[in-house]
């Protein structure tokens, strides 16, 4: 089978989708007629028809409102963000509404919303954004942020079939940067289960998205010199998989975490956190982080440059954490 | 009168209106006493306008009440042990503690959605049921409430103009009750009439006495026939008054004696019991009857409400997801194989007729015809122009003639 690419790959599992299931219904700005603002849903208006994909006002707290009613009448509808940066504007429909509709009175929401992710690209302060943050701390939602286009197809059909609001993020550094064999069939990824991409003795870069390419670099940099980092992909950072993270510092005993979010409350800080109550008596150093800068994202290619992590700079803290 | 009372149908409006009533002045006494685990947020004096607007749609219909609409919520067929539980934060409510006041729902046999304390947020939400509501070919309205401060939110605008590019079966009741919180409507909206909103979504709308029941349902009832004709959304203006403060805490010091008087003399439950006597629609013993109908109903549902004991602790750290305690499937009225290939597929362009000079503007009210509306693939000439007509129908707001 011939490669495909990380978008292509989330074309494909909403393609599959649509066709398995006619409760699977698109909205977002754009992605009708036009296919999306990066195609990610060309062609599915040609094939699925004007009811199944809505090309709807630029109304973000509408589109996700109504969504969340669709799935009340047992639809499971995917919504687009057209740059998730934008899904500042929906956040009280997304972290009061959806969220707490299952804990509050029982009524699932069988929703997702997925859209570009992520910096590199130089679309400066509002086309950039990694906010999964803001949603990780957000109980009754599950956050997914796939690195390579084989997962991100199975976690996509998994988030749709999922009952809770899934939020999708996808690395639009990555889109058409990567390619991948697929699996063959209608395949899944699960929710909630992280992945060792590189086994390794001396430590673990514990990381997800785009900086797990980056990190895998540095790990092949690292094994010139000697040293074998483990990598570990987290894919879905809620709920987070907290038992095979524990495994590899039990056996590496160092943890480093990169990420592309900014620094301050990034996850990072969540999993120096949970080592520490999970394996503080395994560990030899201490559970240093590579992130982006306590800054908005910056426009101008130096700047943002400045801003992003990079192999150099985990490579630096992975030599550093090596000498503990 | 288009849409005719039966005798027993006038005494079940009286029924839930005085329920309505009864129980909340009930609530009142509990909150005094303090049984209501926090806030107590009355409608009294809005009851008209919760009972007949819901009293107009069908079973099949969904709504979503806010805070003010416990009438709605009997009407849907909760009992007051419900809305007791609920404020008394018991284990027995609803939400089982999860939640208090009229958050909570009904997904599968009342057709209920729980709001939010936001403000709007319903609209949208409302807007997708209607939706999917069409999309699984049910034929069903959904209804909402918003007050008159909620209409200056953000995602109302967004929702009501989403729901009008959809045509979407959705009835938006903004009920004036003429103050958010302490700010009289004035300073939250510069019209006089907050039905002219609608104008901004070239949707219809009415104006309708929210005190007189007869009037509020029968206007309901009108908008959810338009909708269920496939004419899109409806506003429906009630005015009326909010006759208590925001809260129970809340002496609305801020509100007019005079203002006060001047509703008082319009209360919706006076009103209606003077016109099920004129109307000899009633008598003592029937009027006797509905009282100690609810009198005993809610002596039971008091008395069991105060007797259910609180949620247990751990029942806090459960609920977050739905790990397969719920399965979710559509209810299908339609083939499935309409919006399956080869039937769903499309050739997928706009037809856009009108190119937007101002020399086209001058031609009288015609709507932006660009098809494709998601509801509906593109129509040919004949049944665009139909459409036109249509709408253009439905643009001057109506003033309700519904009177009794």
């Amino acid at each position: 089978m011939a490669e495909v690419t990380l978008l292509e790959a989330i074309r494909q599992a909403l393609f599959e989708e649509m066709e398995r299931d006619p409760s699977v219904v698109l909205l977002g700005e754009d992605v009708g007629v036009y296919g999306g603002a990066f195609k990610v849903t060309a062609g599915l208006l040609e094939r699925f028809g004007w009811e199944r994909v809505i090309d709807t006002p630029i109304s973000e707290s509408a589109i996700v409102g109504a969504a969340v009613g669709m799935g009340y009448l047992g639809m499971r509808p995917v919504v687009e963000m057209q740059f998730i940066d934008f899904i500042a504007c929906c956040f009280n429909q997304v972290t009061n509404f959806a969220a707490k509709s299952h804990y509050r009175w029982g009524a699932p929401v069988p929703m997702v919303l997925r859209g570009p992710s992520g910096g590199g690209v130089h679309g400066g302060p509002f086309h950039s954004a990694n906010p999964e943050m803001y949603f990780v701390h957000t109980p009754g939602l599950k956050v997914v942020y796939p690195a390579t286009p084989s997962d991100a197809k199975g976690l996509l059909k998994s988030a749709i079939r999922d009952n809770n609001p899934v939020l999708f993020f996808e690395h639009k550094f990555l889109y058409r940067r990567i390619k991948e064999e697929l699996p063959a069939g209608d395949y899944t990824v699960p929710l909630g289960k992280a992945i060792v991409r590189r086994e390794g003795r001396d430590l673990t870069i514990v990381t997800y998205a785009a900086m797990m390419h980056t990190s895998l670099e540095a790990a092949e940099l690292l094994a010139k010199e000697g040293i074998e980092a483990e990598v570990i992909d987290l894919r879905t950072l809620l709920p987070l998989d907290r038992e095979t993270l524990l495994a590899s510092v039990k056996k590496t005993n160092k943890v480093l975490v990169a990420h592309e979010d900014t620094r301050t409350g990034g996850i990072a800080g969540e999993i120096a956190e949970l080592v520490c109550e999970g394996a503080f008596e395994d560990l030899d150093g201490p559970v240093l982080r590579v992130t982006a800068l306590d800054t908005p994202v910056p426009f101008s290619p130096p700047l943002e440059e400045r801003f992003l992590p990079n192999v150099e700079r985990v490579a630096d803290a992975a030599r550093a954490l090596a000498k503990y | 009168m288009k849409f005719p009372l039966t005798r027993e149908q006038h005494l079940e409006l009286h029924y839930y209106m005085k329920l309505n009533r009864t129980l909340e002045e009930q609530l009142v006494r509990l909150f005094r006493q303090n049984k209501v685990v926090g806030g107590l947020y009355s409608s009294l004096g809005q009851e008209a306008t919760s009972v007949g607007t819901a009293y107009a749609l069908e079973p099949r219909d969904w709504i979503a009440p806010m805070i003010r609409n416990v009438g709605a919520l009997l009407v849907k067929g909760y009992k007051p042990r419900d809305i007791l539980t609920q404020y008394m934060a018991r284990y027995t409510s609803p939400t089982l503690g999860k939640d208090g006041t009229s958050h909570f729902g009904d997904l599968k046999v009342r057709r209920v959605v729980s709001p939010i304390s936001m403000l709007g947020d319903l609209i949208p939400v409302m807007t997708g049921v209607a939706m999917a509501g069409r999309y699984l070919g049910q034929k069903i309205v959904a209804m909402t409430w918003i007050g008159d401060g909620g209409t200056s939110t953000g995602v109302f605008h967004e929702g009501m103009n989403f729901a009008a590019t959809q045509k979407a079966p959705f009835v938006c009741v903004i009920e004036n009750n003429q103050w958010a919180y302490s700010t009289p409507v004035k300073r939250q909206v510069p019209l006089h009439d907050l039905a002219e909103r609608a104008r901004a979504y070239g949707i219809a709308s009415y104006i309708v006495d929210g005190n007189d029941i007869v009037a509020v349902y029968e206007t309901a009832k009108e908008a959810a026939e338009r909708c269920r004709a496939g004419d899109g959304p409806v506003i429906i203006e009630a005015k009326t008054m909010r006759m208590r403060g925001h809260a129970q805490h809340d002496p609305a010091e801020y509100v007019p004696k005079e203002m006060f008087d001047y509703w008082k003399a319009r209360d919706p439950l006076d009103q209606y019991e003077k016109f099920l006597t004129e109307n000899k629609l009633w008598d003592s013993r029937t009027r006797a009857e509905i009282d100690a109908r609810i009198d005993r109903e809610l002596k039971e549902d008091l008395e069991f409400a105060e007797k259910s004991p609180f949620p247990p602790p751990e029942l806090a750290e459960q609920g977050v997801y739905c790990e397969g305690c719920h399965k979710i499937e559509p209810d299908w009225h339609r083939p499935v194989e309409e919006l399956l290939p080869p039937k769903s597929s499309i050739e997928a362009l706009w037809q856009v007729e009108d190119f937007g000079g101002l020399e086209e503007a001058a031609n009288a009210a015609k709507p932006a015809a660009v098809s494709g509306d998601g509801a509906r693939p593109p129509a040919n000439k004949e049944q665009r122009a139909k459409r036109k007509t249509k709408a253009a129908k439905a643009k001057a707001p109506v003033r309700s003639k519904a009177r009794r």
